[in-house]
């Protein structure tokens, strides 16, 4: 039992090995994309343009849901002018960035995994290779630069709605005033330090999520099974990193 | 053609995200704290500076005049000195004092300026004479307890 | 095993028996164990990413059921290795690409997507974006597998007449005798990853090699048995061998 444990642990080490590699290739070969911006746009397009809808209703109600909750805790305390500020702290710090990865993950994530597995299995990506163009470069890479771009700007766009959503909640249903919601707001979000951190959290899960996405379909088994499989991976592994690095981030950021 | 609607609908998908942002940043968040006016430094020495952080607000009659720079320790006289990063458009005279106060009850420390009376005014490099520590609760409780102590034994006499 | 120029060479055996894993190699996608695979005269998949790169531009290659890139239409399909590996200016592509298409017969399906043709002629254009490029060598990963007769007509038609017209080099892998027979100048069989037999397709269909004799008549049983090797019926119904 404790050589399979070494084989595991071997294996794992293995892997790990050439997912790093795979990534060193992928960032390698998005440097010399910038003479094909049009690879990028179109990913893009379907990545970021495609996502917008789940992603503002999703920041509008999480806007609402935080406004009513936090108005509901602060007023046993007499707080509920804070509600500006609990509503934006919230949602720069933390909701914005990680709710935005979890549903990028289930919804791009998803997708890239399929369609890139599903080209591994109709031959494609062998195709591609023998007609000397480096499927990294011509498939992968786009995708990736398409994810790292479209994380934050989703992530900024969720935080914008669920303030507005609070907004409509905190200040036109429950009745907090409205300077109060947004002075108080201003003097306790730092530009560097809240929305800052947030955005750069954002960033690094854009990087995580894209590329375990696009590596679980790079490495699928050419099987309708195996696609399936490869794309419950890409959410469970997404999510599990994203709270693990928000910890470590949080951790490091807001001491 | 496809190339064209596609560029222009990753170009909106971008426009907003900037937007949002711009919003973010006006609305939300405190850009006038983010003064690119020049400061002057001053520094000031204190006994204890209780929680007091850098980048916290220098504040006179209420109102932010500066962020607190460097804390550091001076080994010889044993006391806190804290750089103060004052905004060049407000002059304070050569005689005010500094004092360490907490927003709210609980809350941050800041620095509270009081103006003296001298005619002249804090340059850079010059340090603030008067300063007061922060309120520490512990010793507060103690001084409290000592005192209610010496009064219940004074009262037995 | 030797692929001469110009001519058509056909690896035929039963499935598993290492057909495409030939392939795989001569395009240096997998590498050998031991010994060496020479393409125009160079060792092929020991040299770094462009070398090997380099030494592909002159191979196209036919995967089993086309390979088409399914979110590109046919036309941007065969313009695909133009676009990445020349500077053409875009109405010389233009032209180009209609012209690999019309010796395929499928000019008039540019604009049509590969879900929108049938399987037959997805492995046309899969044709014509092989030989896009102009390249010397050719390889053939199924190509008649699961085609109607007129269609394996068609396809065989095309591997013979670009082989000449082009003078290219090609390497048919298949199972079909009738189609491959009719258009090969030479022929290997593999048997378990050997050659068991090799000749031109007169010679092969004349010999008496046991292997070569089952798979060009069909037989049901023979060097490639029947049942799957294990017990015996006997033993599996467990009559026949008592011990007493």
């Amino acid at each position: 039992m404790i050589s399979q444990l070494g084989h595991g642990v071997r294996a794992w080490l293995n892997e790990m090995g050439f997912a790093f590699r795979t990534l060193w290739a992928i960032f390698i070969n998005g440097m010399g994309l910038w003479k094909r911006p049009r690879l990028i746009t179109t990913q893009l397009h379907f990545i970021g343009n495609y996502s917008l809808v789940i992603i503002l209703v999703s920041g509008l109600f999480v806007g609402f849901v935080l406004a009513y909750q936090g108005y509901y805790t602060l007023n046993r305390y007499g707080s509920e002018e804070a509600l500006g500020l609990l509503v934006a702290l919230s949602l720069t710090r933390e909701l914005g960035p990680v709710i935005t990865a979890l549903l990028f993950a289930g919804r791009a994530g998803t997708s890239l995994t399929a369609e890139i597995g599903l080209m591994k299995a109709g031959e494609q990506l062998a195709a591609m290779e023998m007609m000397a163009v480096n499927p990294i470069q011509r498939v992968l890479a786009p995708r990736f630069i398409a994810g790292l771009i479209a994380m934050p700007v989703l992530a900024i766009l969720f935080t914008a709605m669920g303030i507005w959503g609070g907004y409509l909640v905190g200040v036109q249903l429950v009745g907090v005033d409205a300077g109060a919601f947004w002075s108080q707001m201003q003097g306790g979000v730092d530009l560097r330090d809240d929305i800052g951190n947030g955005i750069i959290k954002s960033i690094v899960f854009g990087i995580a999520v894209t590329f375990i996405a696009i590596y679980q379909g790079y490495q699928a088994q050419p099987t309708p099974d195996g696609v399936s499989r490869a794309t419950t991976r890409t959410v469970v592994i997404s999510s599990l990193m994203v709270l693990w690095l928000d910890f470590v981030l949080t951790a490091l950021m807001f001491k | 053609m496809q190339n064209k609607s596609l560029d222009f609908w990753v170009g909106l998908f971008v426009l907003l995200g900037a937007l949002a942002l711009l919003f973010l940043a006006l609305k939300v968040g405190n850009m006038s704290s983010l003064s690119f006016n020049k400061s002057y430094s001053v520094i000031s020495k204190f006994d204890n500076i209780g929680g007091l952080k850098p980048r916290a607000a220098v504040k006179s009659a209420g109102v932010v005049v500066g962020r607190v720079g460097d804390i550091k320790f001076d080994d010889t006289s044993f006391q806190a000195v804290v750089t103060l990063q004052l905004d060049e458009r407000y002059k304070f005279p050569k005689d005010s004092s500094a004092k360490i106060l907490t927003a709210g009850l609980l809350g941050e420390e800041y620095i509270g300026l009081d103006p003296g009376g001298d005619a002249k005014t804090l340059v850079g490099g010059d340090q603030i004479k008067m300063t007061q520590s922060a309120l520490i609760l512990e010793n507060l409780i103690s001084q409290f307890l000592f005192s209610k102590a010496s009064e219940g034994s004074g009262d037995s006499k | 095993m030797q692929f001469p120029r110009n001519k058509i060479v056909a690896v035929m055996g039963g499935s598993g028996s290492g057909k495409t894993t030939i392939l795989r190699l001569i395009g240096g996608l997998i590498s050998p164990d031991a010994g060496q695979v020479r393409v125009f005269g160079e060792a092929i998949g020991q040299s770094t990413s462009s070398k090997l790169y380099q030494q592909r531009r002159n191979m196209g290659m036919l995967f089993q059921h086309g390979a088409l890139f399914t979110d590109l239409s046919v036309f941007e399909n065969v313009a695909f290795p133009l676009r990445e590996h020349t500077n053409l200016p875009e109405s010389l592509m233009h032209d180009l690409v209609l012209l690999k298409l019309n010796a395929v017969g499928l000019r008039n399906a540019a604009q049509l997507k590969p879900s929108e043709i049938s399987g037959g002629m997805a492995r046309r254009v899969a044709l014509a974006r092989a030989v896009a490029l102009d390249p010397q060598l050719i390889m053939y990963d199924e190509p008649f597998a699961g085609l109607d007769p007129i269609s394996m007509g068609v396809t065989a038609n095309l591997i013979r007449q670009l082989n000449d017209a082009l003078g290219l080099t090609s390497i048919l892998v298949s199972h079909d005798v009738q189609e491959s027979f009719a258009i090969a100048d030479y022929v290997y069989f593999l048997s378990e990853g050997t050659v068991v037999a090799q000749g031109t397709p007169t010679e092969m269909l004349m010999s008496e090699h046991p292997y070569v004799q089952q798979f060009v008549n069909a037989y049901v049983d023979g060097p490639v048995p029947f049942h799957y090797p294990g017990k015996s019926l006997a033993q599996d119904l467990g009559i026949g061998v008592a011990h007493d």
